[in-house]
């Protein structure tokens, strides 16, 4: 009985917050004279009416799943990795780079050895700060804010320095035997970008989902996460899992980012800001609230409102970032969860108190 | 150039740059020491430099020189109102105050966007501003000889405000009534409530600071240096005056330090080019610079953090 | 008998108070009236909801129903502040003060001295704190910092809050706790003196001594309702303690006489210091043999948490050496010491022992989850997890409804159970319990302590450190107490006194007492 109330409000609170924050979309469209009906018709139609669209969405979310599931487990340790962006980056570089650098050597090794160096890239980045925060307590949250823009302004210079050869912007495609994207994805989707980083991504699910409920490494690392205390007096050694864990959550934001390099774009070029991949990524997460599986639901969704959004702005005029702000007010309302669990608490006691008046008869109730 | 010269456009590039962090930082101080986390100040410098430049494109006309001043003041309303999303999240609906505070980073570039393409026919980005914070001299003080020409000529204003704004809020925390109360409910909450202090109170006022203050120091990043508002007018400043308040040990004298030094190696990116020896280096190291110069004095001098003891909690009153 | 109209004789009184969470009643039409000059004592154990009641009374807490008087007039008390205003003052059990103000600062929070545009008066305020803690000869040092300050000095910081706050009613909420008998004493005699000058005190223990010794009438107060109210002139200890917990109690434990064995512990010349780099711990020695309690006695922050943490692998020694089982077990992790056969009933169960958001499962293999049968190399063994957890439970009566239900949500007294079911179920040769009853009822003390001797009579060393004096002294075959970090004397059970126990904790020597080992 408890349980199974826990358990619903696992996922009554995402969709109350998916509502809200579309509400709240809906009122500023309102109050900017759009119309949000049409434009969230256009939205889902824009994702999901042709195979081009919803391949987009499933490449949209691939690489989410994949810092989402980077966030949780960072999140799990009681480490709050803002530092995805970073790390993804890191990840897309070093992914590219290595592809570029061995254009003769096979697929089979060339392909997954991409992907590998993305996935390292990743977590020796995150390993920064999870090296800082367990030798020296500094907190995670400075360190890897800085290790972002650290990221995209190094990476930048690499990609202009080092990788193209005339300080150009960006570099040329990975080569062919590297690439996520194949001609057979291409015929499927209508000429999308779906590739096939989707299967690593939901391969990545169920590891992880693994590791967290069945190993011993996941009792450490949620142990160490609710209380960090009590897992040192049960003799685990703090360092190791907040490395661990802050290790693994870098190289599943790198393997996101490889994502990015080997299939999206194939290449990379000079950012000017971080990388949207990052921060959805922590999005993505809390309103999944760091489940493995909800993470996919949740993704999807993230990748039907970025896909969609686009087609609001040339169905209409309203600006596309309409969509960041439902997704900001979606957190927002996750995040304010007490406040609605309050709520829903209040409406069931108000509805049987009003049932109870009504068998006995008695007014003056509020 | 000569040393007098490099001397005085170091000390006036770095209190340019210093600014926006100045004011920022000192709010994010009042916000913690009444117990609130801030990292949202990224998101409320966004919106106050949104709000200051559309309020400077439209009124320019009406209020000539006057523009940029009211303008921050502009920015500090909106960025206090902002902050008001943060305040309600963080003290009465119990939201933990760093998904809270990334809210505001994730709401205030998409609103400031939306609200530019609605404003301006669909453009990413505004015009530019006719009326900057420009830099002037100081009356009195830059007849000092050399001093004078180093520090006060040519200089940024804002920054002499921004010094002394840190002085009084330093004053403020530690020699009155409301600085006494506002700090103890940021250390110890429950004490405070048991003298019938109201917890939520103060903790409104420290965010609400924070939020007039980093929408000032939004409103002076793009009053004074990108001198229009796009997606990236406001790339990690809000995020350095979060370190600089840690820097500085939560001390808005030492926070107001530790952002004229992350101003130095900001500015060192802009007129490195200029100095010799160190023209040498190449560019994007001083653009890195302030981020990992950060992260090694975060781990060298400070540690272990000293924020105030109930920083980052959510007090609830009983019924 | 009905002659409650004439109710302007009293300071405060309460009628029919109730305090209801959701369903739960804390309170159950509580009904107290408490004269000027009077010390009138509230009784009744943890969770019997005395707190709740005092929480009404000094306005952090609505009452449900019932009405409070104050001075015969009936009020409403919405705020702390409320309740000042009306005179009505309280010394929390937990201490309610800012850790980085200074001793001024926190008395004068609240209702600040201030000249113009509220910039603080600290010389008013002075002042008249002065002119208090003269009156009261309560000695405080005004500029130190609390967290600088001592326990005792902490306390008087309470009272004269309260008393600077004009407070004609004052409430003491377990006042006695982290003192030492001598302090007892003293703050016994500022109770006296304070009802002397006609403030209406209200006192709420658990230890009958005291009330015996100060107050003047006693409630007596059970599951949230009033059991009785008494005369103290003409009730004895035992009627007291079988009001409060409803049933006969039996405050002497029985220890058989066990054969002492071999040494299991032994610890020579230990340092320890803490993360400022003060020494906490200092020429440390103690033996414990299997068979043998020994009780470590001494006031809160003397080096009893760090000694502890030292002695499991919590915490770098800085020199010194720790046998256990002759195996030099100094500095090992905590892994180690916890496999060479040491348990561990940490200080703070809910900080240390337990992991509230777990199940019971979990937290039942904390200690074991890394090893066979429990798992194999990275993969756990959920089902010997589940079958080892139901067996420790039901043999340690332990009460859950479900094993999937998370720690956080069984009572105090099942949680500290839990820790012990673990603890002893491995079967360690040297136990190391730290307040292993505070805050629990008499029923799950009587049977923790029942655990323990048990543990005793299998041949097991026991270091137990406790801050409650009676504690040790009723399980301890040797007591060593322990002052500013080193053992200042220890000597068998049956040779110590409590009040020379007490000298002992404040740091005086014992002279002419040569049952009595010094450590220097």
């Amino acid at each position: 009985m408890r349980i199974k109330k826990v358990r619903l409000g696992g996922i009554s609170v995402p969709l109350i917050s998916i509502f809200l924050g579309l509400v709240v979309g809906a009122i500023i469209m309102l109050l900017s004279g759009f119309n949000p009906l049409i434009n969230y018709l256009n939205l889902f139609s824009g994702a999901l009416g042709t195979p081009n669209a919803i391949g987009e969405v499933f490449r949209s979310a691939t690489p989410l799943i994949l810092t989402a599931l980077g966030f949780s487990i960072a999140n799990s340790a009681g480490f709050f990795n803002v530092g995805l962006s970073g790390q993804a980056l890191a990840g897309w570089l070093a992914s590219v780079w290595f592809a570029l650098s061995f254009p003769h050597l096979p697929g089979f090794i060339l392909l997954p050895g991409s992907i590998i160096m993305g996935a390292l890239a990743g977590a020796f980045w995150s390993g920064i700060a999870g090296f800082l925060r367990a030798y020296f307590g500094t907190s995670e949250v400075i360190t890897t804010i800085m290790l972002n823009y650290i990221s995209l302004y190094g990476t930048n210079a690499i990609v202009k320095g080092v990788l193209t050869s005339s300080d150009a912007d960006s570099t040329p495609l990975v080569p062919i035997q590297a690439r996520l994207r194949t001609p057979f994805l291409e015929k499927l989707t209508g000429n999308s970008t779906f590739h096939w980083g989707i299967v690593i991504s939901l391969f990545m699910v169920f590891v992880i989902w693994w590791l967290m409920k069945k190993t011993t490494l996941g009792f450490e690392i949620r142990s160490v996460g609710m209380n960090e205390d009590a897992a040192r007096y049960a003799g685990m050694s703090t360092k190791k899992t907040i490395i661990s864990a802050m290790l693994l959550s870098g190289a599943l934001a790198g393997l996101g980012g490889a994502m990015e390099g080997l299939g999206n774009f194939q290449n990379i070029f000079v950012n000017t800001s971080l990388p949207d991949i990052g921060f959805d990524g922590m999005s993505v997460s809390l309103l999944a609230t760091g489940n493995p599986i909800g993470i996919i639901f949740s993704a999807l969704l993230f990748g039907i409102l970025k896909i969609g959004g686009l087609n609001i702005s040339i169905s209409s005029n309203t600006p596309s970032e309409i969509v960041n702000i439902v997704i900001a007010s979606v957190i927002f309302f996750v995040g304010a969860n007490y406040i609605i669990q309050y709520l829903i608490s209040k409406i069931k006691t108000n509805h049987n108190s009003s049932k109870l008046i009504s068998n006995s008869i008695k007014g003056g109730h509020k | 150039m000569d040393l007098m010269t490099i001397l005085s456009t170091v000390v006036s590039t770095t209190l340019i740059y210093s600014a926006p962090l100045i004011f920022t930082s000192i709010g994010g101080s009042f916000s913690e020491h009444s117990g609130i986390v801030n990292v949202g100040l990224e998101g409320i410098m966004v919106i106050g430099a949104f709000s200051s430049i559309v309020f400077s494109l439209f009124m320019s006309k009406t209020f000539g020189w006057m523009t940029p001043w009211i303008g921050l003041f502009v920015g500090g309303i909106i960025g206090t109102l902002f902050s008001l999303i943060h305040a309600v999240a963080t003290i009465n609906w119990r939201t933990d105050h760093i998904i809270s505070g990334t809210v505001l980073n994730l709401m205030a570039p998409a609103l400031g966007i939306y609200l530019t393409k609605l404003i301006f026919d669909g453009k990413g980005q505004t015009g530019f501003i006719s009326q900057p914070l420009a830099s002037s001299k100081i009356p009195v003080l830059s007849k000092i000889p050399i001093i004078g020409k180093i520090f006060f000529e040519n200089t940024s204003i804002v920054a002499y405000i921004g010094i002394l704004v840190s002085i009084f809020s330093w004053w403020l925390l530690k020699y009155t009534r409301f600085g006494l109360r506002l700090r103890s409910a940021g250390e110890h909450p429950e004490a405070a409530d048991s003298v019938g202090i109201s917890v939520y109170f103060y903790r409104y006022c420290g965010v609400l600071i924070s939020g007039f203050l980093g929408g000032i120091g939004g409103a002076i990043m793009a009053e004074s240096i990108t001198l229009n508002f796009s997606g990236t007018t406001i790339a990690g400043q809000g995020f350095m005056s979060l370190a600089a308040m840690i820097f500085g040990k939560w001390n808005p004298i030492g926070a107001m330090g530790a952002a004229a030094f992350f101003g130095f190696a900001q500015s060192l990116a802009i007129i490195g080019k200029y100095i010799p020896i160190i023209d040498k280096i190449p560019n994007y190291w001083f653009t890195i610079a302030p981020y990992l110069i950060t992260i090694i004095v975060l781990v060298a001098f400070v540690g272990k953090s000293q924020a105030p003891a109930a920083d980052g909690s959510t007090f609830i009153k009983s019924k | 008998m009905k002659q409650e109209q004439t109710n302007h004789n009293y300071a405060i009184e309460m009628k029919n108070l109730t305090k209801k969470f959701g369903n739960f009643v804390a309170n159950d039409r509580i009904s107290m009236k408490i004269k000027s000059g009077e010390i009138h004592g509230l009784l009744g154990e943890n969770g019997a909801g005395k707190t709740t009641l005092m929480n009404m009374l000094s306005g952090i807490l609505k009452p449900s129903s019932g009405q409070i008087l104050v001075n015969g007039k009936e009020v409403h008390l919405n705020s702390a502040k409320d309740a000042t205003n009306l005179g009505i003052g309280m010394v929390h059990q937990h201490f309610m003060l800012v850790q980085n103000f200074t001793v001024l600062e926190n008395i004068m929070l609240g209702i600040e001295n201030t000249s113009f545009f509220g910039i603080l008066n600290r010389q008013e305020a002075k002042q008249k704190v002065v002119n208090l803690s003269k009156k009261y000869g309560l000695k405080l040092d005004l500029n130190a910092k609390i967290e600088d300050v001592s326990v005792g000095m902490q306390q008087r910081v309470e009272i004269i809050k309260v008393l600077y706050r004009n407070a004609d009613i004052l409430i003491f909420d377990e006042p006695t706790a982290v003192l030492t008998p001598q302090e007892v004493d003293e703050l016994l005699e500022t109770l006296k003196l304070l009802a002397s000058e006609g403030k209406a005190i209200i006192l709420i223990s658990h230890k009958l001594k005291e009330l015996k010794a100060v107050a003047n009438k006693t409630t007596i107060i059970r599951r949230g309702k009033v059991i009785n109210t008494v005369d103290m002139a003409n009730t004895s200890p035992e009627v007291l303690a079988e009001m409060m917990v409803g049933r006969k109690i039996n405050f002497q434990r029985e220890r058989k006489s066990v054969k002492t064995g071999k040494e299991v512990l032994k610890i020579t010349n230990l340092k320890v210091i803490n993360e400022q780099k003060i020494v906490k711990v200092h020429d440390f020695n103690l033996t414990i043999h299997a068979g043998e309690i020994v009780g470590l006695a001494g006031i809160d922050g003397n080096g009893q948490s760090e000694l502890v943490k030292s002695l499991t692998g919590l915490k770098p020694i800085e020199s010194g050496k720790v046998l256990i089982n002759d195996k030099d077990l100094t500095g090992a992790s905590p892994r180690k010491i916890t496999h060479n056969g040491v348990g561990h009933i940490p200080e703070d169960r809910q900080r240390f022992g337990l992991i509230l958001q777990m199940n019971l499962v979990e937290n039942a293999s904390l200690q074991v989850y890394n090893q066979p049968p429990y798992s194999h190399g990275l993969f756990l063994e959920p089902k010997a997890m589940v079958k080892m957890t139901k067996e420790i439970l039901s043999d340690y009566d332990v009460r859950y409804s479900d094993l999937s239900e998370n720690v956080g949500a069984l009572s105090g007294g099942n949680q500290q159970k839990l820790i012990i079911a673990r603890e002893l179920s491995r079967n360690p040769s040297l136990l190391i319990a730290v307040n292993p009853t505070r805050g629990l009822d008499v029923g799950a003390v009587e049977f923790i302590h029942s655990q323990i001797l048990k543990a005793r009579e299998m041949g097991n060393a026991i270091l137990l450190i406790s801050y409650e004096l009676e504690e040790v002294q009723q399980l301890s075959d040797r007591i060593a107490v322990i002052h500013e970090g080193t053992i200042v004397g220890q000597a068998k059970n049956e040779d110590l006194t409590e009040s020379e126990i007490g000298l002992l904790m404040a740091g005086e020597k014992l002279e002419n007492k040569e049952e009595i080992i010094h450590a220097h």
